[in-house]
């Protein structure tokens, strides 16, 4: 019987991934997601999954309840009462229906709709973890570990052998010869390691909409990575003249005002890969995302510089997002690609706006690197 | 079944002793047989609707993840199901209290009394366990047959129109067939007139005249297509619509799946109140051991509790019972007592005539929501449970109290039952503008369709009708003209007539 509706369930969430795979674009484009993530999954409104019958437009139809109050009363959040802004609805497929998705899943199903290619990490061999797993029985151990049935089934055997099962008083007594334990065996397990380094300019020129951009596009590129590596880890960096180290929340939400030195990050990038991060047992994903405006050709210099030889040596890729910017001159990433031109490790997307960014994530990822 | 060995000898007892108070009682119930089940096996079901047996579907894979997600987080419970079949199925949930359980099984008794005796459950399928597994049969097959994703996507279709059915129909005549050539001979009224004045009050060739446009007008009737609005939109679409074996299969499962539930959406206050009547009447009264009494006011009150904004059925059922027992006991019905207008006479009434138990019974057997609510939901009963409406405030952007006027409750709660709270949809016209197209009518009766989901529909109804299909509808009090040709919605103000 278990079995029956797992079927339908099955059918469900294929009906929902469709679904999702349907309107990523809009999904990715607006952000929407990232506000109702729990801590594995997001929850994601999806239209029209439910059937559609005819049925009265709930405004109209008010209703009757039992209580106290006067008339006027506000009844607050009573059942009836439909979400906020949910005006009625002149479009199809209006009827949302908020579907939890694993982070696990979602990364799949933006793999599958760009057609991301997996990652082939580097220091698979690396043995980094031992994990233990209880897999056999034996005959000593702690008392803890001991297995009731296998115990139980070994003093039985034991008795019957014996002659001293009596079927009638089936007392079942074990002795110390019976006793078997559960017992663990350390099995080693290949993990690849993975950082994340995100690098943003927050000069005067980034405005809200472009830190947006790069909020949702980071999210997204996290989402994917994690799904390809276990236990990634995430570092931020801000920037102006001069580069920090933040948490996450803090990136994006700082606003500085002020000049850009793009190298000052570079530098502190470098610096983090070459004390914490040796590559060859570490894939290094550094993020730059920038609205191409830079202090001076001099600095520029320098970051192709350090690029060069510190930065590109060590990691998987470096992805270098420009977003457009009113103000940006948006000179930075024609000097990258001027440099870097030839070299595969180098990605470079300009980023227009919203719709954009479905595009961009598909430049950085679509390497398989 | 083979699961049923498993229920355990405690609750048989418990069963027995239970069944035993509610047949002194007078209530006449088919045999019940009980299931144990732990929480996901009773979500499975639950999601199924109580039948294990159910055609595959991934909206009932929906239903079970809602279902499993609200119990995971705590939010709702489900303590028992029942169905309706002879002999009854119930399920009880695995590790429930002694006293749940109980209230359970007297909840049910009563449950199934309503199902053997309610008039409006007298045409169901008794052996629905049986049809239901028969209808997934037939669904299998035609999935082996042509494809899981096309059958699906037309059950889809299908279920979009499942509302769309008449379910008086079993129980009223809505037009006599004639028989064949016999023409009632077309009536024109006369106004009254002495003799000698007959001739210039009714002119025959008034007369004549008026005649032949009667006749005219049977005529047009009889080459209308259907003759009269028809309400069984679905068994219109299966009788007329160009479709393929296999659909009008499908399109029959659905159809009589909707014919099978239908009662039980239209005597949904009835029955809950009812069973909580009895369930609480066997153990407030036999069945509770000191011990179990503050656990039985606790499930209780939870079951009686009211929300703002929401309407209570088992609350309002069983208020609405005992109010009834309480009148009908008292001598509170009748010429004299509806003609009484002193309060102070009327609060101190006692006539002492001791019908309310019989009169009850008579009720659970006659009525269904709206006839229940109609007849016995009076003036002093809405004062007195604090009824009151409440609506949308544009202004606010608020749900509200609006009134507690009790017209304006009452007619509020019988808009909301009657068709199920539904719209009703008719069959207009099968050859719209004489090319063959499809008119439905909305019955427009104060509310509007949500417009969005209406489009939607209207999309699936034409895909049944493979022509264009057209609905007249109104739309803030004006007459709106939707039609649906190759998926593409078109609309237009049109005369609502």
């Amino acid at each position: 019987m278990s079995q029956k509706i797992d079927l339908d369930h099955g059918r469900f969430r294929q009906i929902i991934r469709g679904k999702i795979k349907q309107n990523l674009r809009k999904y990715i484009s607006q952000g929407e997601m990232i506000a109702k993530k729990g801590k594995d999954t997001v929850a994601i409104p999806i239209p029209s999954v439910d059937i559609p019958h005819f049925k009265h437009g709930d405004k109209q139809q008010g209703g009757v309840g039992q209580g106290e109050g006067e008339p006027g009363d506000s009844l607050g959040q009573g059942e009836e009462q439909p979400g906020q802004g949910q005006q009625a609805g002149d479009r199809p497929g209006d009827h949302l229906l908020d579907i939890e998705v694993s982070l696990q899943e979602l990364a799949e199903i933006m793999g599958e709709e760009l057609e991301l290619p997996r990652i082939q990490p580097k220091g698979t061999e690396k043995i980094v973890a031992w994990k233990d797993k209880y897999s056999g029985i034996r005959t000593t151990g702690p008392e803890s570990l001991r297995h009731f049935r296998r115990t139980y089934r070994q003093a039985m055997r034991r008795q019957i052998a014996m002659g001293t099962y009596d079927a009638k008083n089936p007392v079942i007594i074990p002795i110390r010869e019976d006793k078997r334990y559960r017992s663990w065996r350390s099995e080693p397990l290949p993990q690849s390691n993975a950082v994340i380094i995100y690098m943003m300019d927050v000069s005067g020129s980034m405005g809200d909409e472009q830190k947006e951009i790069v909020r949702i596009e980071s999210f997204w590129i996290d989402t994917w990575l994690r799904s390809q590596y276990h236990g990634i880890e995430s570092r931020y960096i801000i920037h102006d003249a001069m580069a920090k180290e933040v948490d996450r929340d803090t990136f994006f939400k700082t606003r500085e005002s002020g000049g850009t030195m793009i190298s000052s990050a570079y530098k502190l990038c470098a610096k983090m890969i070459s004390e914490e991060y040796p590559a060859d047992i570490w894939n290094i994903y550094p993020f730059h995302f920038s609205d191409g405006d830079n202090w001076s050709v001099d600095d520029t210099h320098t970051c192709v510089e350090l690029l060069k030889k510190d930065v590109l040596p060590n990691c998987n890729l470096f992805c270098y997002g420009q977003v457009e910017s009113p103000y940006g001159s948006g000179q930075f990433i024609k000097d990258l690609t001027e440099h870097f031109d030839e070299d595969d490790r180098v990605v470079t997307s300009e980023i227009k706006g919203k719709d954009a960014i479905m595009d961009s994530i598909k430049e950085f990822l679509g390497k398989g690197k | 079944m083979a699961t049923l060995k498993r229920f355990p000898a405690y609750l048989r007892d418990i069963q027995e002793e239970i069944e035993g108070h509610a047949r002194n009682f007078g209530l006449d119930f088919f045999p019940i047989l009980y299931e144990v089940l732990d929480y996901k096996t009773m979500n499975e079901v639950a999601a199924y609707g109580g039948f294990p047996t159910r055609y595959p579907h991934w909206r009932f894979g929906m239903d079970y993840e809602q279902l499993s997600k609200s119990y995971e987080w705590g939010l709702s419970k489900i303590y028992e199901m029942v169905i309706n079949t002879n002999p009854a199925y119930a399920y009880l949930l695995e590790g429930n209290s002694t006293t749940d359980q109980k209230i359970v099984m007297a909840h049910v008794a009563a449950h199934v009394d309503f199902f053997k005796n309610n008039y409006y459950f007298s045409k169901t399928n008794r052996k629905m366990i049986d049809g239901m597994a028969n209808h997934a049969a037939r669904t299998r097959r035609h999935m082996a047959r042509w494809g899981q994703d096309v059958i699906e996507d037309f059950i889809d279709t299908c279920l979009s129109l499942e509302n769309l059915i008449d379910p008086m129909s079993a129980y009223i005549v809505r037009h006599r067939e004639r028989p064949e050539g016999e023409e009632p001979e077309a009536e024109v009224g006369r106004l009254r007139a002495k003799g000698y004045m007959d001739s210039f009050i009714n002119p025959p060739e008034y007369l004549e005249a008026q005649k032949k446009k009667k006749e005219e007008e049977a005529k047009r009737q009889r080459r209308r297509f259907p003759e009269q609005p028809q309400r069984d939109v679905m068994q219109f679409l299966i009788e007329n619509a160009p479709l393929e074996h296999w659909q009008r299969d499908v399109l029959e499962i659905v159809r009589d799946e909707a014919y099978y539930f239908a009662p039980q959406a239209m005597t949904k206050i009835m029955n809950e109140g009812w069973a909580t009547y009895w369930h609480s009447k066997i153990l407030t009264e036999k069945a509770l051991t000191a011990a179990e009494v503050i656990d039985y006011a606790d499930a209780c009150s939870g079951v009686l509790a009211t929300a703002p904004g929401r309407l209570n059925p088992y609350k309002l059922g069983v208020e609405l019972y005992r109010n009834i027992e309480e009148r009908w006991n008292k001598g509170q019905f009748g010429k004299e007592w509806d003609e009484c207008d002193s309060m102070e006479q009327k609060r101190n009434w006692d006539l002492r005539t001791g019908m309310g138990r019989k009169k009850i019974f008579e009720v659970r057997r006659l009525y269904n929501d709206v006839t229940f609510l109609d007849e016995f939901f009076t003036l002093e009963f809405c004062v007195e449970q604090k009824f009151y409406t409440f609506g949308f405030q544009e202004r606010t952007g608020n749900w509200e109290i609006m009134s507690r006027e009790f017209k304006k409750v009452k007619d509020q709660l019988l808009k909301m039952l009657t068709n199920r709270g539904q719209p009703v949809i008719v069959v207009e016209d099968g050859n719209f503008e004489n090319r063959s197209e499809l008119l439905l009518r909305h019955i427009h009766e104060g509310a509007d369709l949500d417009a969005g989901q209406a489009r939607d529909t209207l999309r699936n109804t034409a895909k049944l009708w493979t022509r264009p299909v057209s609905l007249l509808t109104k739309v803030d009090g004006k007459g709106k003209l939707l039609r649906c040709e190759d998926g593409n919605i078109s609309e237009r103000s049109a005369e609502y007539g």
